[in-house]
């Protein structure tokens, strides 16, 4: 049988590192990404340009790596936003019970009620769309599911024998929050934050690709694939798949991360 | 006479995971050795985490998945190897499990017992059965959810004993049952070793295994401590193993004041 | 009886005011939107060449200059009557729009919600029940990947394949262009619905077969399952594990009907296929805030509805609930 939590820490190292290196050399590239060259425009994937170029002689290599960091950049932002949304109103709603639970339950149901990809684009245009839009939407949509969790995990821990001998014993309840709650509740937190971003990052790029979301000059996937549309009938097949393929490939190290962590952190898988 | 059931230095094991990345195998059952004859009731008493229900998962051969057995067990003198086990189990073989976790939720006990049978013959016998555990024929429209703690309990050992089984290994069959109905209980793990049946009687309660059991097995961090007839350490005679000796000194009633 | 009569209540109570709050949100979203719906519609240099009195008139129609409050009041008062208002863009009532739209879109719905729901169980209840080896893996690996695939981005792949490559399947529109909705036959909306129904059915898959596998899983576990396979049970799969599995499975396909209403706005887009998604893209694209305003309060009763059946039907399948209030 394999050792699955050491497979794990290599996964996460290598994730760290391709990490590192898509958003630094993204950010590096951001220039060549727009940098239009009308003496090369629509090469297929060859030497030089390895993901082919554009009808404006772009490098599509350099567009999706610069594409892929801003998902990435808006990815890890939206997911910890919503985590912290929902470690505050999850504890909330468990801690004070009473109206507050009932309103954040329903809260809960009203955000759960309206697909994602309306709400998004709902709070995308209240926010005038761009980069703060979908941000804003991303975030705005997926703190449910991690509240629910937070809030069950809370409900439970307040039964714990040890903290209830805790609190007699007249810890304050911010060092009980601090020194009691927050280590439980933090592996459940961290893997949810991970859970959520494949879906964040994915749903930035659907909502980009719709026009709600980051500009047409920024090389975002989500323009990207767009702009591939016109060029479909065409046989520019490079401009969708290889972008495309890099998105997904992403979305499912982190998909990947996650299973695992959650594998490991679970009780009833942890020791298989 | 014969054993029907036993079962020589049995071990099972996990692979656990330990603090860090590093993983170890984690015994729950070390060297377990046992016999159980026809008519017998023998005991099997330790204290919680000693491995107990894994001996009767063992048995059966139905152990989780990551768990890993070694040593031999024997059925009626022949190995009993996991195709012969699957043959026999639910027919010589029957287990009592813990409680009602063990019925499915969403079938009535009728249905449960008769495993999806419903010739006249299984109908006719499911109905006896439950009648001789003191159960009407309405109990067996009845979902597990609607059955109270004793009622479940008989329905299992119903589900037992539906087969005439050889060999019934009963898993803690008593916690959570005031002490009558634990009696009654243990009155029928009696009765269906009188009928020739060996019976493994598997619990964390000494003073409860004394009172029904021909032979005691004491088990102490999954191995076999002393193997004796009840009814000497009834009397406290002839306990020459200390962890037995100081057993049976713990026990309210042998206590010097 | 009663009881249960007495719970349907409470849900549609609890329904009616979750979609009080929908349409509040909806509404002070949009109202909140920087977007200028005059300009976005008709255009800078066009508002510049007409006399102010045509402004006035035109921001009167896209009413700008009513106060919010005096707005959502007037809409939710005619909402209750059962008018939407008027689609700005489409010039026809919200509720005639979203009725056509609906119509197109909703063989695409059931038939992926179906397929995916279907295909997905079944996938799940074999990995969950062969864990750990090739099946479990394949299938395992198998709904990450489409897990992880933009839905928009497949729906890009197969039009590629199939209608530029192989060129069997049209590239979209499900009307040809100058034909009118009622001279296409059956077939030709057919063969326009394939690759959109194909991509929202896979899209709508791994997440069903995921949670199916692990509902499995759990329950080959159970104590219940142990205690078959310790009697010598044959067929605890088709007895013990479906069942059980079924239950959890039926409310999350009921409860995933705003997932699968997601997906089909982007497959929509993809594919020009003329129904609901397209509409609330165009809706919020053009600033029509009484068609978007429709789109978001339906499509939210919609899924309220799938909740709500998933609850009464849990009702009726579960013995622990319909026996249990038979006795209270």
């Amino acid at each position: 049988m394999k050792n699955r939590r050491k497979s794990t820490l290599l996964l996460l190292i290598l994730a760290a590192l391709l990490l590192c290196t898509v958003v630094l050399s993204g950010a590096a590239l951001a220039r060549q990404a727009v940098e239009t060259d009308f003496t090369r425009k629509n090469l297929a994937p060859c030497v030089p340009f390895l993901f082919g170029t554009d009808w404006m002689g772009r490098d599509m290599l350099a567009r999706t790596l610069a594409g892929l960091s801003l998902s990435i950049r808006v990815g890890a932002l939206t997911a910890c936003v919503s985590a912290a949304i929902a470690l505050a109103l999850g504890t909330a709603s468990a801690a004070l019970g009473g109206w507050v639970d009932s309103l954040v339950s329903w809260l809960i149901d009203l955000v759960m009620g309206i697909p994602h990809i309306l709400l998004i684009l709902l709070v995308s245009l209240a926010c005038g769309r761009g980069l703060w839009g979908v941000t804003a939407g991303v975030a705005l949509t997926h703190w449910p599911s991690l509240a629910r969790l937070v809030r069950a995990e809370v409900l439970q821990l307040r039964q714990a024998p040890w903290l209830q001998a805790a609190r007699r014993l007249g810890t304050p309840p911010e060092r009980l929050a601090r020194n009691h709650l927050l280590p439980h509740l933090l592996p459940q937190l961290l893997t949810g934050l991970i859970l959520q971003f494949p879906h964040a990052i994915l749903h930035e790029a659907s909502v980009t690709f719709l026009g709600f979301g980051l500009p047409p000059d920024q090389p975002a996937i989500g323009v990207i694939l767009e702009e591939s549309m016109g060029y479909l009938a065409a046989g520019r097949w490079w401009l969708a798949l290889l972008p495309g393929l890099s998105l997904a490939a992403a979305v499912l190290l982190f998909a990947l991360i996650g299973e695992r962590l959650r594998l490991l952190l679970s009780p009833a898988t942890a020791q298989e | 006479m014969e054993p029907i059931l036993s079962v020589e230095h049995l071990s099972v094991s996990f692979t656990r995971y330990r603090r860090g990345l590093s993983r170890a195998e984690l015994s729950a059952i070390r060297d377990l050795s046992l016999t159980v004859e026809p008519g017998q009731v023998a005991a099997v008493a330790g204290e919680s985490g000693s491995g107990k229900s894994l001996l009767a998962h063992a048995i059966l051969h139905i152990l989780p998945r990551n768990a890993k057995a070694g040593g031999s067990i024997l059925y009626d003198g022949a190995p009993l190897t996991p195709d012969r086990a699957a043959a026999l189990r639910g027919r010589e073989i029957s287990l009592i499990p813990q409680g009602i976790t063990y019925l499915d939720p969403l079938l009535t006990v009728g249905a449960q017992l008769r495993r999806g049978r419903t010739d006249p013959d299984t109908r006719s016998r499911c109905r006896k059965v439950l009648e001789r555990y003191g159960l009407g024929a309405e109990t067996e429209g009845l979902y597990p959810f609607q059955l109270s703690g004793g009622m479940a309990r008989r329905v299992l050992i119903a589900a037992a004993v539906l087969d005439s089984p050889r060999l019934i290994v009963a898993d803690e069959p008593t916690p959570g049952l005031d002490v009558k109905s634990a009696r009654r209980v243990l009155g029928h793990f009696r009765e269906l070793a009188e009928q020739g049946a060996g019976v493994l009687f598997i619990t964390h309660d000494l003073k409860l295994a004394l009172s029904v059991a021909d032979k005691l097995v004491v088990l102490r961090e999954g191995r076999t401590v002393d193997e004796l007839p009840a009814a000497d350490f009834r009397r406290g005679q002839g306990l020459t193993h200390p962890y037995t000796r100081a057993l049976w000194q713990a026990m309210p009633e042998h206590r010097l004041w | 009886m009663k009881h249960r009569l007495q719970f349907t209540a409470k849900k549609l109570v609890r329904m009616a005011l979750l979609l009080l709050g929908v349409s509040l949100t909806a509404f002070l979203l949009m109202d909140a939107s920087p977007l200028d719906p005059l300009r976005t519609n008709i255009g800078q240099a066009a508002l510049g060449t007409m006399s102010p009195e045509q402004v006035a008139r035109l921001e009167d129609y896209w009413g700008v200059n009513t106060p919010a409050a005096e707005r959502y009041l007037g809409w939710l008062s005619s909402a209750l009557r059962g008018d939407l208002g008027v689609s700005l863009l489409y010039r026809q009532p919200v509720l005639t729009v979203i009725g056509q739209r609906l119509a197109v879109s909703v063989w695409l719905l059931v038939f992926a919600w179906a397929l995916s729901g279907a295909l997905g169980l079944a996938l799940g209840v074999l990995a969950g029940s062969r864990r750990g080896r090739w099946p479990d893996r394949l299938i395992r690996g198998t709904c990450l990947i489409l897990y992880s695939t933009p839905s928009f981005w497949l729906a890009l792949v197969l039009l590629m394949i199939f209608s530029v490559w192989l060129r069997v399947l049209p590239i979209g529109l499900s009307v040809p262009i100058g034909g009118t909705a009622d001279s296409v036959t059956l077939l030709e909306r057919l063969h326009h619905a394939v690759l959109p129904a194909l991509t929202l059915s896979v899209a709508g898959l791994p997440g069903v077969a995921l949670h199916t596998r692990e509902k499995t899983a759990d329950v080959m576990d159970s104590d219940y399952v142990l205690f078959s396979r310790a009697r010598g049970e044959r067929g605890i799969l088709r007895r013990h594990v479906v069942p059980n599995v079924l239950l959890p499975a039926m409310t999350l396909q009921f409860a995933s009907v705003g997932e699968i209403i997601g997906s089909s706005v982007l497959v929509e887009q993809v594919f020009s296929y003329p129904g609901l998604g397209q509409a609330a893209v165009s809706a919020g694209l053009g600033g029509d805030m009484p068609l978007l305003l429709g789109i978001t309060v339906i499509t939210a009763a919609l899924v309220f509805g799938g909740n709500l059946t998933a609850d009464l039907l849990y009702g009726v399948l579960d013995p622990r609930i319909r026996r249990g209030a038979a006795k209270g």
